[in-house]
């Protein structure tokens, strides 16, 4: 893609790492890539090829997304690395981790400079390619990290499954803290939920369905907390979902430990309860929990203990979520509804909120070089243009993602992007993709 | 459009309506012709993906009874098998004019999803662990009729029913503890922690571990079939000990009341769960659950359908 737009960006409010929580009234130019000038608000910028009117919005940083499917290669029926990111660019992320339970998973070189070509091809974001933890996501033998750090992947994850042997997690946290990688979780003691379909409580009892215990993902996340005290790695914790595992990343936190956590928008906007409809489309790995767990998650993420918001974006199309409950595929999408759920949900600044979906996230996924930057002379364009308090209905049938397994089909929201900028590119303009 | 898919969805007043036409379509099983017109030119699909002949049986006799046109789909001879989705089968069957589906499942939930993809009715006739509501109105009913009791919201009121077993994997418990309690009955779980649902301290029930304690004051003793395939996913160590503490024999027979009733859904595990010969107790009513059992799905499917008196000469 050539970097020739040229774009002005008047009359909105500025919210980076630098400016602080009230931001700043500034209006920008863009011009091949960077960021080229940043004037206050009315002032003189040179001329551009389009003027991007940002009044009553937040000029932030783009998003960026730790946690998303993109299915391919292997499952494009239910979505595209395009049609995802065009999803991701209309929901503000300059910035995707795709995870690698891809088919074939993202264990090599080749899988890795694939997934980043197609994204680099649809252009509307930056699809960087997560690698597996272990060869084929089977939990067997460690993946070649060394291979795919060369080919720029710097966060590991066997997402969907979590790596069961504790010697192998010791031996690969051990193996990843010389190549100054970081380890994603999955946390889910398999034996624990063998079959689970939902939320092991009162409401599953009373449905009749196969529950997924606390427990499951308590144990996994205590054990890689030890872990990493013994072997000096880092890790990163995938959507943790329960109250127990907030508290214990807490502690962990409070220690020193290299330690991160990401949540996602629908544990900490929906409960276990929505099942009581039978529908599908809240079937989810890790499930959705209970109100005790959605307050803890809330807390978790006003007091840092959770870094990061991360979507969990998982599309699937219609005919494999209309099937009954046992054999329908966990996930739910996400992009779209990220940034207005996050605003709408959390009582907390919009400032917290950009930082937990966007500089913060950026430097778990080893981008920070590029993406969640101060928005300054020379810093590259990757942008996101939203008003906070625009009313929007989310509907199923309007997303750009392949899938519609949207939960908050009918929702009203607040929070609605207005226009992305990635790599200098409007890309977003108007809530329209331009790509 | 009118479904059964759960007690819960019936509510009492429901359950007494569903009770009172039982008495009604009792009646007509009593005749010696025992068919009625009130439902003749309606089609009704048993589908189920799950084998049941004893409750498909069941359906299908009440449906003939009521002169409904009756139909099978079985999963092992379906499309199903080649691949056609939940979703794709009941829309093309639904395709043929079909007044009402009768469905079985192995999995929770299947009754509601199906009620989005078609305009029939509904009934459930066994959703996972989750509902069986045909069985425990059958089962209501033969508490009810068996004690002389007439059909009321409080028709059970001072009943104490002690429903014994794998309540945890049981759609029989769920719908039975629901309607049971509905009608003003006790009720008290009796299984080991391993076989009890999570949350079931919210349920309105009492707990016991100990059928020796339970059995003595019951006025019904409700015993739950016990599936083999539970020794692999260690729920209790084996047969014999689940038998030793949870089963009937010959010494608990003895501390029964003699006016309790003693039940069983069916099939029964010999052995297990029911060690002494049922036919040598005086409150044995098994065999009579299964006779209700199509009156009460004629009331299901004549309520379900919207029979009309003159049709069937039954007074409702």
């Amino acid at each position: 893609m050539t970097n020739q737009q040229t774009i002005n960006i008047r009359g909105g409010r500025l919210m980076d790492p630098l400016t602080g929580r009230n931001g700043r009234m500034a209006d920008i130019h863009i011009a091949a890539g960077q960021v080229r000038a940043v004037v206050d608000s009315g002032n003189d910028l040179p001329s551009a090829d389009i003027e991007l009117d940002a009044t009553n919005c937040i000029v932030s940083p783009g998003l960026v997304d730790l946690h998303v499917h993109l299915r391919e290669p292997g499952r494009e029926e239910s979505e595209t690395i395009e049609t995802g990111s065009r999803a991701a660019a209309l929901g503000g992320f300059t910035a995707i981790v795709a995870m690698p339970n891809t088919e074939p998973a993202q264990d090599s070189r080749i899988v890795v400079e694939f997934v980043r070509a197609q994204g680099e091809r649809a252009g509307l974001c930056e699809v960087v390619p997560a690698g597996c933890i272990t060869l084929g996501r089977a939990g067997e033998a460690l993946a070649p990290y060394d291979e795919l750090r060369d080919a720029g992947v710097r966060l590991f994850t066997d997402d969907g499954n979590g790596v069961q042997d504790p010697l192998l997690m010791r031996r690969a946290l051990e193996y990843a803290r010389d190549l100054d990688v970081t380890l994603a979780q999955h946390c889910e003691v398999s034996r624990l939920t063998t079959g689970a379909v939902m939320h092991e409580g009162s409401c599953c009892g009373h449905l009749g369905l196969p529950g997924w215990p606390a427990i499951a993902e308590e144990l996994m996340v205590h054990r890689d907390i030890e872990l990493v005290r013994l072997t000096g790695g880092r890790i990163h914790f995938l959507h943790l979902s329960t109250q127990r595992s907030v508290d214990m990343v807490r502690v962990a936190k409070a220690e020193g430990l290299a330690i991160t956590a990401e949540a996602a928008p629908h544990h900490f906007t929906l409960s276990d309860e929505s099942l009581r409809s039978f529908d599908t489309v809240y079937k989810v790995n890790p499930p959705l929990r209970t109100a005790r767990d959605i307050r803890a998650l809330k807390d978790g993420l006003a007091d840092g203990t959770i870094d990061a918001i991360a979507t969990d974006h998982a599309p699937h199309a219609s005919y494999l979520k209309e099937q009954p409950l046992d054999q329908a595929p966990p996930g739910m999408l996400g992009l779209e509804t990220a940034l207005a759920l996050s605003l709408s949900e959390l009582r907390m600044d919009v400032y917290d909120v950009l930082a937990a979906l966007s500089w913060k996230p950026a430097k778990i996924a080893g981008i920070d070089d590029r993406h969640g930057r101060p928005i300054a002379v020379g810093e590259p364009a990757n942008i996101t243009v939203f008003n906070p308090s625009l009313e929007w209905t989310v509907d199923r049938n309007s997303g750009a993602s392949k899938s519609k397994n949207t939960p908050y089909h009918g929702r009203v929201v607040s929070g609605k992007v207005r226009h992305t900028v990635f790599n200098g590119h409007g890309v977003v303009i108007e809530g329209v993709a331009q790509l | 459009m009118k479904h059964l898919r759960s007690i819960e969805e019936l509510g009492v007043e429901g359950i007494v309506r569903i009770l009172s036409l039982s008495e009604h379509m009792a009646q007509v099983n009593q005749r010696p012709v025992p068919k009625v017109p009130a439902l003749i030119g309606r089609t009704v699909v048993s589908l189920f993906f799950e084998d049941s002949t004893r409750t498909r049986i069941s359906f299908e006799t009440a449906a003939k009874r009521l002169s409904a046109d009756t139909m099978t789909f079985s999963v092992s001879t379906s499309s199903v098998n080649k691949g056609e989705s939940l979703r794709d089968t009941i829309e093309t069957v639904s395709a043929m004019g079909v007044a009402a589906f009768v469905v079985r499942h192995k999995t929770s939930g299947i009754p509601w999803q199906l009620s989005q993809w078609t305009d029939a009715c509904i009934i459930n006739a066994g959703d996972g662990w989750h509902q069986h509501p045909t069985q425990a109105l059958l089962d209501t009913y033969t508490v009810m009729s068996t004690l002389g009791r007439t059909p009321s919201a409080t028709c059970l009121a001072g009943l104490r029913i002690a429903i014994v077993g794998d309540v945890r994997h049981s759609r029989v418990a769920r719908s039975n503890v629901q309607a049971f309690t509905a009608l003003g009955a006790q009720v008290v779980l009796v299984a080991p922690r391993t076989l009890l649902p999570p949350g079931v301290e919210d349920w309105p029930v009492e707990i016991s571990s100990s059928l020796d304690e339970v059995i003595g004051d019951v006025d019904v003793l409700y015993m739950l079939r016990m599936q083999r395939e539970r020794m692999n996913e260690a729920l209790v160590p084996h047969l014999g000990e689940y038998s030793q503490r949870f089963g009937l024999d010959e010494r608990r027979a003895t501390l029964l009341r003699d006016t309790a009733l003693v039940m069983h859904p069916g099939p029964m595990n010999r052995g297990v769960e029911m060690v002494v010969d049922p036919a040598t107790l005086p409150g044995n009513v098994i065999t009579r659950q299964v006779a209700n059992g199509v009156s009460v799905r004629m009331a299901v499917l004549f309520d379900v359908l919207g029979g009309s008196e003159v049709t069937t000469g039954v007074q409702t």
